[in-house]
């Protein structure tokens, strides 16, 4: 049985602007990731962790290798995955529910069932954004809402479909101390409840060792795998284990990596 | 005090009026202060007259420009809206066709006028074309680039769920250009009225500018003021709906800072 997420010996090289070098984004990139694992992948900036995101949902694909999801290979969009990034962007035109109800518009078989069934999607969205600490802000328009509040309704939108595979590129990256640990929380009980496979891009230490059941550090540009740490403390994770000694230990020595990778 | 709750008179809806009929005053008052003669400069109270005068044939030279001008500015909307989605619609058709866009904007549309006339005669037609062609270029730049500016992140959310090119477009590109196609709309108006005028002005038996080229041979000064007069009403009139259907039509991107 091949892993859930099996990234093997995959080279990308990013064809330059006319003139300018080929950019190699990363290079005998290996990564397994079994169902139901929440895997952190962090590394310095430009090592080719966002390219790793999109070689896993078939935006892009490897010059060399292969990426393999679900045992199959990927040949183009992949529609069990959901994506979020750090940057929410959602439309202004529509309304949190309306933005978070988007992806069903665009999958099958949801994208058929929508049209006649809006109430039912609706009700779909709104229980999902109840259980985000969203609950009311289905009807207002998504500038005017927070930032986290908007990072949260971007998570809704990755899930709405029950995607078996969940992306997260720093999500949390552009918020504050507080609203971001807020969130880690909220990323924790989505997992537990909802099981679904997830590989998380991350700069802070801090967000990977809490949530993640395995963190890989990444080489700099082009990007390898250099090291991978299991993370040992039991889930699920109370927000005060990050204040513990074992977890600023663990931090520190994923953080010696990083600066090793740097170089 | 002007904040005194009992003079609530509302200077800032009052003062467009005021200054509009200030200037008017300004301009009568000088005319007859300094005993200018009315073949140079009439006052208001002589176009009003000469308005008065020439009322029937002021009316159906304005229709006539009017109509110019919206023929050649709904042809605007439909080729602009066209050429500018299948320019927006993809990166490399956009990179090739921009610049020779910008280059055939740069061309002054007055030495146009005079190669519309050589192929359809003197007449509306090449008024129209003028206004046409003046016109769809804010139009087709304006929609290009709101397809073109899409989010990249907004697009791989959706291109990794699967979704084609024009759905895309359709949920995120088009309501994405709408406020810019708007906002184009305000500025392509004034345009294409500019675009009409000139070629009534240039050849045309009828229009607005065809009767103020006319008075002027004539030496009815008032009566080439009150041409200017009427082509600022209508100027004004247009501007004004264009600016309250992008008002409705794009609220939320007034409020939600989007193309600030
Ligand atoms: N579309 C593209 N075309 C050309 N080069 C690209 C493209 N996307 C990324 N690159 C290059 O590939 C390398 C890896 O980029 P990537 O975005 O994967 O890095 P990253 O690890 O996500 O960085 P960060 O931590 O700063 O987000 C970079 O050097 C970048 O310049
Ligand atoms: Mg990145």
């Amino acid at each position: 049985m091949s892993a859930f997420v099996d990234i093997k010996d995959v080279t990308l090289r990013y064809k330059g602007r006319s003139g300018s070098q080929d950019t190699l984004a990363v290079e005998h990139l290996n990564l397994e990731v079994n169902q139901g694992d929440f895997v952190a992948v962090v590394g310095p900036s430009g090592c080719g962790k966002s390219t790793l995101m999109k070689l896993a949902t078939g935006l892009h694909f490897p010059s060399v290798g292969s990426v393999r999801l679900d045992g199959a290979e990927v040949d183009g969009p992949v529609s069990i995955a959901g994506m979020a990034f750090q940057n929410p962007v959602m439309l202004p035109w529509r309304t949190t529910r309306d933005n978070v109800l988007l992806p069903m518009e665009v999958v099958e078989p949801h994208r058929r069932k929508i049209r006649t069934s809006r109430a039912t999607y609706q009700q779909m969205a709104d229980e999902l954004l109840a259980s985000v600490g969203l609950g009311d802000a289905g009807d207002q328009y998504p500038w005017q809402l927070s930032g986290g509040m908007q990072q949260r309704a971007s998570l809704c939108r990755a899930l709405i479909h029950d995607p078996r595979l969940l992306l997260l590129d720093e999500p949390f990256a552009a918020l504050d101390a507080f609203t971001r640990e807020e969130l880690w929380c909220v990323i924790r009980d989505l997992y537990y409840e909802k099981e679904f496979t997830t590989i998380l891009v991350t700069h802070d230490l801090r967000e990977a060792v809490f949530l993640a059941d395995t963190v890989y550090v990444m080489s700099a540009r082009p990007g390898q795998i250099i090291v991978s740490r299991e993370i040992p403390f039991p889930k699920p994770r109370p927000i005060e284990i990050t204040y513990e000694v074992e977890f600023g230990e663990l931090t520190h020595e994923l953080r010696s990596h990083i600066a090793q990778a740097r170089g | 005090m002007d904040n005194d709750k009992a003079s609530s008179i509302d200077w800032v809806r009052l003062s467009p009026w005021i200054c509009t009929f200030g200037l008017f005053a300004i301009w009568e008052l000088s005319v007859w202060l300094f005993g200018i003669p009315y073949y140079i400069l009439p006052a208001p109270s002589q176009i009003g007259f000469a308005m008065y005068e020439f009322a029937d044939g002021l009316w159906t030279n304005s229709v006539q420009t009017l109509w110019t001008t919206l023929l050649g500015f709904a042809m605007a909307i439909v080729f602009g809206l066209l050429l500018g989605l299948f320019i927006g619609w993809d990166k490399r058709i956009y990179a090739g066709l921009y610049p020779l866009m910008i280059g055939f904007n740069s061309i002054p549309k007055i030495a146009v006028v005079p190669i519309l006339v050589l192929w359809f005669g003197a007449g509306w037609l090449p008024a129209v074309l003028t206004a046409f062609l003046i016109s769809f270029f804010p139009i087709v730049v304006n929609v290009a680039t709101g397809l073109a500016t899409i989010e990249p992140e907004m697009e791989d959310v959706l291109r990794a769920l699967g979704a084609k090119k024009l759905d895309v477009m359709v949920k995120v590109g088009i309501p994405r250009s709408l406020p810019y196609f708007f906002g184009a709309l305000k500025v392509a108006i004034t345009l294409a009225f500019i675009g009409s005028v000139l070629s009534e002005t240039i050849a045309a038996n009828s229009g607005i500018g065809h009767m103020m080229l006319t008075a002027q041979a004539n030496f009815e000064v008032p009566l080439v003021f009150a041409c200017l007069i009427a082509l600022a009403v209508e100027g004004i009139g247009m501007y004004a709906i264009m600016a309250g259907l992008e008002q409705r039509m794009t609220g939320w991107a007034h409020r939600s800072g989007f193309n600030r």
